[in-house]
Formats: structure tokens, sequence, C-alpha cells
């Protein structure tokens, strides 16, 4: 009996000293005071929306995860989802299977991924000025080709994915789901995640043991295209179009989501546990603003202070 | 400049959990060389913390020159003529020697808000001069040898007006030439009453150096020697509380005939020219010479980790092709770097993250997923062949002393199972008996079979362990020794046969 008491309390001094938990609970103290301003903020319809919205700032975040975990970066993320969007509808538009449409969508914005992926790894160029021009890049050729106008004539048959729901919950939640479990089990019981986390600690220590560290840092910028490419199709699916600007600073959200669960932007800390929180906290901040009427312009600063009042805690609490 | 006599008594401090210093007591003298010698974890390094203003003290007294003090910066010990270079050296590496010489203390012109960059360049050659050392003022620090930045060290302490100085372990990264200058430069400081404390892990430099040596074991005084009475066997046993028979194993097993590795005219300008030599099954092949003669930049061309021009490397008598690291451990080459936290371990990561970092493939599954029981059995079963030290296996490495450290990234290699392995200075910064007990392992594993490339600056080791020796000297093989004909006199003077002021060592 004694021994299972002291058995509990260790768990749970363990969960509390878990940098998740600390998260955790400013998530829960944001929400209720929310819920006190604004008490519609819990209503099902509310919680149906919110829940929509933060899952596709937290798959994309978790494709930044994979990258910011080796001290990279990718500020491409944003514009890949524009292109991999415009690329999908231009394909749907045009007659083409709307499920080869979204694979050859996925395929441009991986593109971009490659050629992120290519020059950081092999060219060594630094990411920041790597997927920056990867940006401008990708903007560019959205507004080339869509010239600024909206691609509509999205077939109705797609528009589940972003819409629709299952055992009440909205699709993209549930591919949220799915991408953050193949991304836990990646990160903690694979050689590659293993991998990830030591080239954050010391690229050269991990390079001298005989890793492929090239690799291993290419692969994480397809992922971050990846992820960003999926969000981007369902973006489509949920306004019936791709706009030209969607995405638009979409890459701050996902690393604010990153830093703000306590992923280390100099690499080798960070969970996708702390990432799916982070992007919570976002999300419900943004919702809980417009709810209490709070104007868009005030919004955006109150969530920069935020992101920074997090960087700056996360500091405290390691001293 | 005054001359400063110090005194600390009673010198205790704790941190959470653990009592570092005890009642510890240290007086140095104008003119006087201390050695401050112990273990790793002896309290050596905590001591001269607090003098320096680092740490606070939890009770004990510092006087200096008469005077009680309490530094509470560096900077302030600094002005009271207290300096510490610390092992790793504190400069800003992309800029210039004088930038660093003044870095905080830059002189103005007068009443402006301009450098006085003419008195700065005068007063550094004035302290260069009397230093009797040449610096490259046109370049970036960080291209300059370690000997040279940690003369910068010695001069910016100077530029402070230095009573006492105290070098935390001076010689870790210096050939024997580099160590004799630096000792004649700190005899010069001692001739002009500076004092200077002298931490070391190496026997023979502390007796060649100081007057006296003192000697910490777990946070206490055991004891004080004044080096000219003493012999090495008494500071040994002082140091460890118990009496070392001998440094070295003595080898017991032959190395065969067999030839495992062979590079043949390796070459990777500019360090490494027309480099060859064999290495049979359990022999230990040392691989000496001065720093800088181009010994780890083999290794690195062998491994991969830089691509050669020229050359060729033969594994059990077969020609092989490694274009990097990856693929040297997948052809049973294992090379073990000579900076620890820099090139080895990440420090972040646990024991047996950091042991198992090269033997993925072995645990992974087809989807690449690893297998925890294998991975800690593993861990567990080089833990205790090699006596590591440690709580549990997922304790922190950076954790744990340097000496387990340096182990648990021995058990690494070892996990490899590996043909060949080259160690590069396997025991740098560790302490005595961890030292002894990394050279028990080396032999025991050329008993087993494995061949071994030793680099190492320090040439007892060399001496100790090595089959044969093979010299190099600006990139070049000089010479190989068999064991009978290696003595530190052929040695250094193939170490220094083709430079032009090759001086002759008499350590």
């Amino acid at each position: 009996m004694g021994k299972k008491q002291a058995r509990g309390r260790s768990v749970v001094s363990e969960i509390v000293k878990q940098r998740e938990s600390a998260i955790f609970l400013a998530l829960l103290i944001v929400m209720a005071i929310i819920e006190i301003m604004a008490p519609n903020f819990l209503s099902g319809d509310n919680i149906y929306l919110v829940s929509r919205q933060i899952a596709l700032v937290a798959i994309v975040a978790i494709g930044e995860l994979f990258v910011i975990l080796t001290g990279g970066i990718d500020l491409s993320v944003g514009a890949i989802m524009g292109l991999s969007g415009v690329a999908s509808a231009g394909a749907m538009a045009s007659g083409v299977n709307p499920v080869l449409a979204i694979l050859f969508g996925m395929v441009i914005g991986m593109v971009i991924g490659v050629f992120n992926g290519w020059l950081v790894s092999y060219v060594f160029i630094p990411p920041f000025i790597v997927t920056l021009g990867a940006q401008e890049i990708a903007r560019g050729t959205i507004l080339i080709y869509t010239k600024g106008w909206p691609i509509t004539n999205i077939p109705k048959s797609i528009l589940f994915i972003a819409q629709g729901d299952f055992l009440s919950i909205p699709v993209p939640v549930w591919i949220m789901v799915v991408v953050a479990v193949i991304a836990e089990i990646v990160l903690t019981k694979t050689s590659f995640g293993r991998r990830i986390y030591a080239i954050g600690g010391n690229e050269t220590a991990t390079f001298l043991s005989g890793v492929n560290v090239k690799k291993i840092k290419f692969f994480l910028y397809v992922i971050a295209a990846f992820t960003a490419s999926l969000v981007g199709i369902i973006l489509v699916a949920r306004f019936n179009s791709a706009q030209a600007d969607a995405g638009t600073g979409w890459e701050m959200n996902a690393i604010a989501s990153a830093v703000i669960g306590g992923t280390s932007l100099a690499g080798g800390a960070g969970s996708v546990l702390g990432c799916l929180i982070g992007a919570c906290i976002i999300g419900v901040l943004a919702n809980g603003l417009v709810l209490m009427r709070v104007s868009s312009y005030w919004q955006t600063a109150i969530i920069g202070t935020v992101i920074v009042l997090a960087a700056v805690l996360d500091h405290i609490r390691k001293k | 400049m005054e001359n400063k006599t110090l005194v600390m008594k009673g010198i205790t401090k704790s941190f959470p959990g653990v009592l570092a210093l005890h009642d510890v007591d240290l007086e140095v003298k104008p003119g006087e060389v201390v050695g401050l010698m112990g273990e790793n974890g002896s309290g050596k390094s905590t001591l001269m913390k607090i003098l320096t203003g680092v740490y606070r003290l939890d009770s004990g007294t510092v006087t200096w020159g008469g005077k009680q003090v309490s530094f509470a910066t560096t900077r302030q010990a600094q002005v009271a003529g207290i300096s510490i270079i610390f092992q790793e050296l504190n400069n800003c590496p992309n800029l210039k020697p004088l930038d660093n010489l003044f870095l905080g203390r830059e002189l103005y012109r007068k009443n402006s808000p301009f450098l006085d960059l003419k008195t700065m360049q005068e007063k550094a050659a004035e302290v260069f001069k009397y230093l009797d050392v040449s610096v490259n003022m046109d370049t970036e620090v960080k291209k300059l040898s370690t000997a040279q930045q940690q003369m910068i060290e010695i001069a910016k302490a100077l530029l402070m007006n230095v009573n006492l100085l105290i070098m935390d372990e001076p010689t870790s990264s210096l050939s024997d030439r580099e160590t004799t200058k630096l000792f004649g430069v700190i005899r010069e400081l001692k001739s002009r009453g500076i004092s200077v404390i002298f931490i070391s892990h190496k026997l023979d430099e502390a007796f060649d150096i100081t007057d006296r040596i003192v000697v910490l074991r777990d946070g206490e005084n055991v004891g004080e020697l004044v080096t000219k009475d003493s012999s090495q066997d008494q500071l040994i046993m002082k140091m460890v509380g118990r009496e070392i028979s001998t440094l070295y194993t003595k080898r017991t097993a032959k190395p065969s005939d067999e030839v495992v590795f062979e590079v043949k005219n390796l070459s990777g300008p500019p360090y490494v020219d027309d480099v060859s030599f064999a290495v049979h099954k359990g022999e230990i092949l040392g691989l000496a010479g001065l720093i800088g003669a181009g010994r780890t930049e083999t290794a690195r061309l062998i491994i991969g980790a830089v691509k050669k021009t020229k050359g060729e490397v033969l594994l059990n008598g077969k020609p092989v092709e490694i274009r990097s690291p990856e693929e040297a451990v997948a052809h049973g080459i294992a090379y073990l770097p000579e900076d620890r936290k820099v090139q080895s371990l990440v420090l972040k990561m646990t024991v047996r993250d950091n042991l198992t970092m090269s033997i993925h493939k072995v645990l992974t599954n087809w989807f690449g997923i690893i297998n925890r029981t294998q991975e800690r059995e593993i861990t567990d079963k080089y833990i205790k062949s090699l006596d590591i030290k440690l709580t549990n296996r997922e304790q922190i490495i950076s954790n744990l002393s340097g000496g387990n450290q340096q182990k648990v990234v021995i058990a690494k290699w070892l996990a490899t199972v590996p043909k060949l392995l080259i160690l590069d200075e396997p025991t740098r910064g560790i302490d005595v008996h961890a030292k002894s007990e990394v050279h028990r392992i080396i032999a025991e594993l050329a008993d087993s079979g494995v061949a071994i490339v030793l680099i190492s600056s320090e040439l007892a080791e060399i001496l100790g362990l090595s089959d044969r020796v093979v010299v190099m000297q600006e990139g070049k093989v000089r010479t190989i020794l068999d064991r009978k004909d290696a003595t530190q006199e052929t040695i250094m003077s193939a170490a220094f046969s083709g430079s032009a002021n090759g001086v002759k060592e008499t350590a």
C-alpha cells in the first residue's frame, strides 16, 4: 500500500517535472480566462471550429519541429502550402482525377522541400537564407500561374477532408492525430528520430559516430514540405477554392507553436506533444480574442507577446 | 609591480548534495610556482573558482598581500592582480590578437571615442618581446596555434599587471616542444616575482616546473611536497591514496604477423603527405609527433571525414574506398576523436543514447525501430566490462566525470566490434586513476586481437603501450621504430628531424 502510494507520488512528480506539463497548465489557464470573459467559448459549435483550425496549424508545426530539432529552420512552409494548394486546385479545375490532382499538389510542394534539403545539406547554405529564398520562389510561382486570382471549380467529392467529420470530430483533427502519432513514433522509437536529436545536440560528434548527417537533414526539409503540402490541400477543400495568398504567415504560427511547446531553436530538444499544446494555445487565444471582440490589430500584438513570454519563461525555468 | 603573498585558509564550499571543499589551505609566496594536483573531482577547479570570484566560499578566509579579500567577479580579481587562464581558452576566435589583448580594456585617444591603435600596438609589441614570442598580429586568433593563443592569454594577464597567474592544464593541447617554451616563459615570470599556480595531470611536467606541489583529494588537503625532495611515486600515492605499482600494464600477447590494415601513400594537403604504414592483428601502433605533425589529419583521412587526394587504404589486404565515417564504421574501422566534448559526445543525451550511437544498424528492425531491450543489454554489458561509474544508464552523460565519459566513448566504439581502432589522445584531461584503467583496456584489446593505432602527445604513453612507433613530422612519416629502439631520444629526434630550429628535448 505504502509502496504503491510512493510510486504514485513519483509518477505525479515525474509528470510535473515534464516541460509539457507547464505549458499544458498555461493552456488550461488561458482557456479558463477566455471562458469567463466570453462564456460561449466552450460551446460545442465553437470547440468544433477551433479544433479544426488548431489541427491545421499543428500539422504544419510538427513538420517544422523535425527541422528545428536539428537546429535548422524552414521559413518556406507557408508558401509551400499555397503552392501545393494552387497546383492541386489547378489540376482539379482542368478536369484531372481529384486523387491524382492531390498527389500532384503534394509532389509540387515537396519539390520545394527537396530544393531546401539539397541546398542546406549538400551545398551548406544556411537554412534561413535557403528557405527565405524558397518562400519567395514559391510565392512568385503562385502569382505567375494564378495572376492573383483564386482557382475555383473544386470537385465536391474532396470537400470532406476539410469540412467533413467522423464520430462528430472534424476530419482535419483525425488527420492531425494520424500525423502526430506517426511523428511521435518516428522521433522516439526509431534510429532516424534518435539521430535527429543527436544532430541537434552535437552535429560533429554525430557525424564522426558514423551517421549520414547530410541525408538525414535532407529528409527533414522534405518532411516539413510534406506536412505543409498536406495542409495546403486541406485549405483548398475548406474554402472550395485555392487562394493565391493561402498560407501567408503560417510559417510563423508553426515556429511559434514549436517554441511555445518548449522546442529549442538551437536544436536537440522538443516534442510532438509540446508542439500540439503550443498550437492549441495559439489557436485558442486567437479564437478567444475574436469572441471577446478584441480588434484584430490587438490580436496580432497579443499573440506576439505570448510567443516572447513563452520563450522567456522557458529560459527562466531552465535555470 | 609589488609582490604579494596569497593565503587561503579553511576554505569550505558545498554544492547541493556535495561537499566540494572541506577546510582547504593554500599558500603561494611571491615568485613561487605551486603545483595544484589531484584526480578529477578533487576540488582543484572549485578552489581556483573561489579565488577568482566565480564562486562564493561558504567559510574560510582569503588573504592577498596581507589584506582579506573576497572577489565578486573575475574582473575584480584581475584588477587586484590575479588572473586565470582556463584550459578552454577564453578568447574571441574571430578577432585579431590585438583586439583580444585589449578586449574590455581598450585604450582611447584623449577625450575621444576613437581607439588609440598605436599605443595598443606598442604595448602589445612590448609584452610579446618580453615573453620572447612572435605572434602574427594580422590574422584571426582562430588561425593561430593553441600555443600561440595561450601566449596571447599570458600577454593579456601581463598587460593587467598580474601578480598571480593561475594556469589550468595549460599543456594539455601543447606539444612537448611548445611546453618547453611555455615553461621558459613561466620561469621568466617567476624571476620577476610573479607567482604561478600550475594545475596539471602530467606528473613529469609538474616536477619540471614547480617549487612545491599541493595535493587535493576529495576536496581536502592530503599533503604537500617540496618538488626537489620528492619522487613521482610519492606524489601518485598521495593523489590516489594507494600505491600504483606501475603506470603501464605489461603486455603479454605478441602481435601476429597478419597485417589487418595498411595505408599506402596517403595524402591530403596541406597536412598529410605520402603517409604509409601497416598495422598487424593485435598490435598497438603508436603515432608520435608534435602537435600539427598531421597525425589527427591522417586519422581523419582514413575514416573519410576529409577527402584524400591520393593513396590507398587496405583492409585485410584488399583495397577499400572509404568516403565517410559511416562507411568507415561499416568496414570495422573505429576512430575515437581527440576532443571528447566537441567530437565524441552529445552532452544533453543519456549514457545509453551515446553508447549505442554507432550501432543503430544492429539494434533496428526493418522499420528503423530501435530494440530497447537489446540496447539496454548491450549498454549494461559495456558499463560492467569497462567498470564505468554511474548511478544508472539513463543518466545525462555530462554529469559523469571526464574519465567515465571517456570510457563511454571507448565503449561506443568497442560496441561496433572494430577490426581497427584508432585512438586519438584517449587519456587527455582524465585523472591518473582513470588513465591507468584506459591503458589497461587498450592493452587488453590488443591482446584480444584488435589492431590499434594510438595517437598521443604524451611520450610516456606512446612508449608504455606501443609495439611499434610511427613518428610523423610536417605531414610525413619520418621513421618507424620497433619497441626496442623506441626511446624518448629516438622519437624526439625524428619528430624534430626536418625542422630548421629543431631543439633536442630534455623532458
